[in-house]
């Protein structure tokens, strides 16, 4: 079976993130940056279904020159080979963009199955899963909290409010993993090692057949016309429990008409 | 004057409390059409009536409710193509900005996602970054998607005729990929939808062990609030999964956030820093979270909150 993981590089999410003045993109400078920590457990998923079912994992990724580290991390922890589209082309580009350039190279490259993270922490929309299985024509299967593959069937657990919904579909699909699907592996020495000699290809825009005119900022379907730091809160009242804490808290809680 | 559609989101007959908010937002850009797809339009009609809905868009085939996503986005795409409108509202929940996402792609459109707020000429904003950062954003290509997120605005009623209007219901083969062949509902299923909550009750590390839990639930039974829990107290095995309020769990905006036993990692906060109100319980007086709180007692939870649940029951008559 050919899967491919899609990983993005984010920036740390324990480090102050900004956009830039210029452009209002993401700073990407401005912070450390790492894998986005979701697409573990797309990776994990994925290395758990080509030990079962055979088939090889190839890692997908749109970014930065600065993100062939979270790709060697990828690679570190047991897929096959990589894919690098990076191009300054693609900067700015939006989740549209995104999808289009994405849904281009997995077009050219091939798959049974994509798998991605849930969402990525830093735009945090969860929705290039769908947006993939739009631009592809294949079927939809998000937010999985657990899979099970079966031939050419594919069935899941999809996350929802209430519980879950037992889903099904045939291959190929797209596929995104919620993080109590599965524990990540930590990368052994072993595999960080071998993730040195493994093949990463790069492609730009051209390699990869994607019209540069439909990606990158100028192509994005949004435009920022302000944006600020939230001022910080106003210090609210602190008081210690003296055996009357929870009094207080209820005397708070009535001032304030909540109850 | 235009329409705007609105996704309703709905669970069965009963509209959930977004699709008012939606229909709030609506009215200040145009005529509100509502878009219901699936059963249960006929007897949800009077709320949206309530709160202005000029029209409702129904179909009612069994496939909106049997395959994931697909079949709702090509529905709101034949009604974008026949009504024009001037802007798409959906509720910017995980199944709303996957369709609004795939109603993107059909209609060229550009595409807002978590808007907290709408303003002149459809301009969203957005708090972005765990809320350390608030943009203002406009959609240049197409028309207007925007997903806002649930419990951002405050719903205000103003009459409506909500004339059904029946809309096609054909579904192609292609949106039949993924078949929902069961919906399983977990416990928890009593109290209000985490996101959609007007209180929120959350508990951490401090809270122990999953036993310990029972107390947080009878806070937010007291308050009739939603159950929360940090990620260090789901991924301790706890409480379940899908409760989590955090940088990868839920983000909620509830009118009362009440953060028992939680530090206050930047995890968390990320989640639950644009709560209106914020009330902290933990024994740390140094525990970050006390920067965020309007109110925070320092003290141990196991006696601050039996106290707390006592005193809103004397007052609840309870």
């Amino acid at each position: 079976m050919n899967i491919v993981v899609c990983v993005k590089q984010v920036p740390d999410t324990g480090s102050e993130r900004t956009l830039k003045a210029a452009d209002s993109t993401l700073d990407r400078e401005a912070s450390d940056a790492l894998i986005n920590e979701l697409d573990e457990y797309a990776i994990e998923e994925g290395l758990r279904l080509a030990e079962a079912e055979g088939g090889e994992v190839t890692i997908l990724s749109m970014g930065p020159p600065r993100a062939s580290e979270s790709i060697r991390k990828a690679l570190s922890m047991g897929a096959d080979k990589a894919v690098h589209l990076v191009d300054d082309g693609l900067a700015g580009s939006d989740v549209l963009a995104t999808s289009e350039a994405i849904a281009t190279v997995l077009g050219r490259i091939g798959f049974d199955l994509v798998i991605l993270g849930s969402e990525s922490t830093d735009a945090r929309m969860g929705v290039l899963a769908a947006l993939l299985a739009e631009r592809l024509g294949v079927p939809q299967l998000s937010f999985a909290s657990k899979v099970e593959i079966d031939g050419q069937a594919i069935r899941i657990h999809r996350q929802a409010d209430y519980g879950y919904d037992k889903v099904e579909a045939s291959l190929p699909a797209v596929l995104s993993v919620v993080e109590k699907i599965n524990e990540p592996r930590y990368p052994s020495f072993k595999g960080i090692m071998a993730a040195k000699k493994k093949p990463v290809e790069t492609l730009s825009l051209a390699d990869a057949g994607i019209d540069p005119a439909r990606v990158g900022l100028a192509a994005s379907g949004t435009e920022v016309v302000s944006w600020a730091k939230r001022p910080p809160r106003q210090a609210g009242t602190i008081v210690k429990d003296e055996g009357d804490g929870g009094v207080k808290a209820a005397e708070f809680l009535a001032a304030q008409k909540f109850i | 004057m235009a329409e705007i559609l609105v996704l309703a989101e709905h669970s069965g007959e009963t509209v959930k409390k977004v699709t008012c908010e939606l229909l709030t937002l609506a009215r200040r850009f145009g005529e509100p059409a509502v878009v219901w797809a699936g059963p249960g339009a006929e007897a949800g009609r009077e709320r949206l009536a309530e709160f202005g809905a000029a029209k409702v868009y129904v179909a009612d085939g069994p496939e909106f409710d049997d395959y994931v996503v697909a079949p709702k986005a090509e529905l709101l795409a034949s009604l974008f193509a026949s009504a024009s409108p001037s802007a798409v509202l959906v509720a910017s929940t995980p199944e709303g900005r996957e369709i609004a996402a795939r109603l993107a792609i059909k209609t060229g459109s550009g595409l807002i996602i978590d808007a907290v707020d709408i303003g002149d000429d459809l301009v969203a904003e957005q708090s972005i970054f765990g809320g350390a950062i608030v943009v203002n954003s406009r959609v240049t290509a197409g028309t207007p998607i925007i997903a806002v997120r649930p419990n951002a605005t405050t719903p205000e009623p103003a009459p409506g005729p909500a004339e059904i209007v029946p809309a096609g219901t054909d579904v192609t083969d292609a949106a039949k990929g993924a078949r929902i062949t069961e919906r399983v509902v977990q416990e928890g299923g009593e109290r209000p939808e985490l996101t959609e909550a007007s209180i929120v009750v959350s508990g951490g590390r401090g809270v122990g062990n999953a036993e310990n839990f029972a107390l947080i639930e009878k806070l937010a039974d007291a308050l009739g609030a939603a159950v929360g829990a940090s990620r260090a107290a789901t991924d301790a095995g706890w409480y379940p999964h899908q409760f989590q309020v955090g940088q990868t769990g839920k983000m909620v905006s509830p009118q009362l956030y009440l953060a028992v036993g939680i530090s206050g990692a930047i995890q968390h906060r990320a989640g639950m820093q644009t709560s209106k109100t914020i009330m902290v319980i933990n024994k740390d007086a140094e525990a970050p979270i006390f920067e965020l709180a309007d109110f925070g007692v320092v003290g141990d939870l196991f006696s601050v909150v039996p106290q707390l649940i006592d005193g809103i029951q004397q007052r609840s008559g309870g």
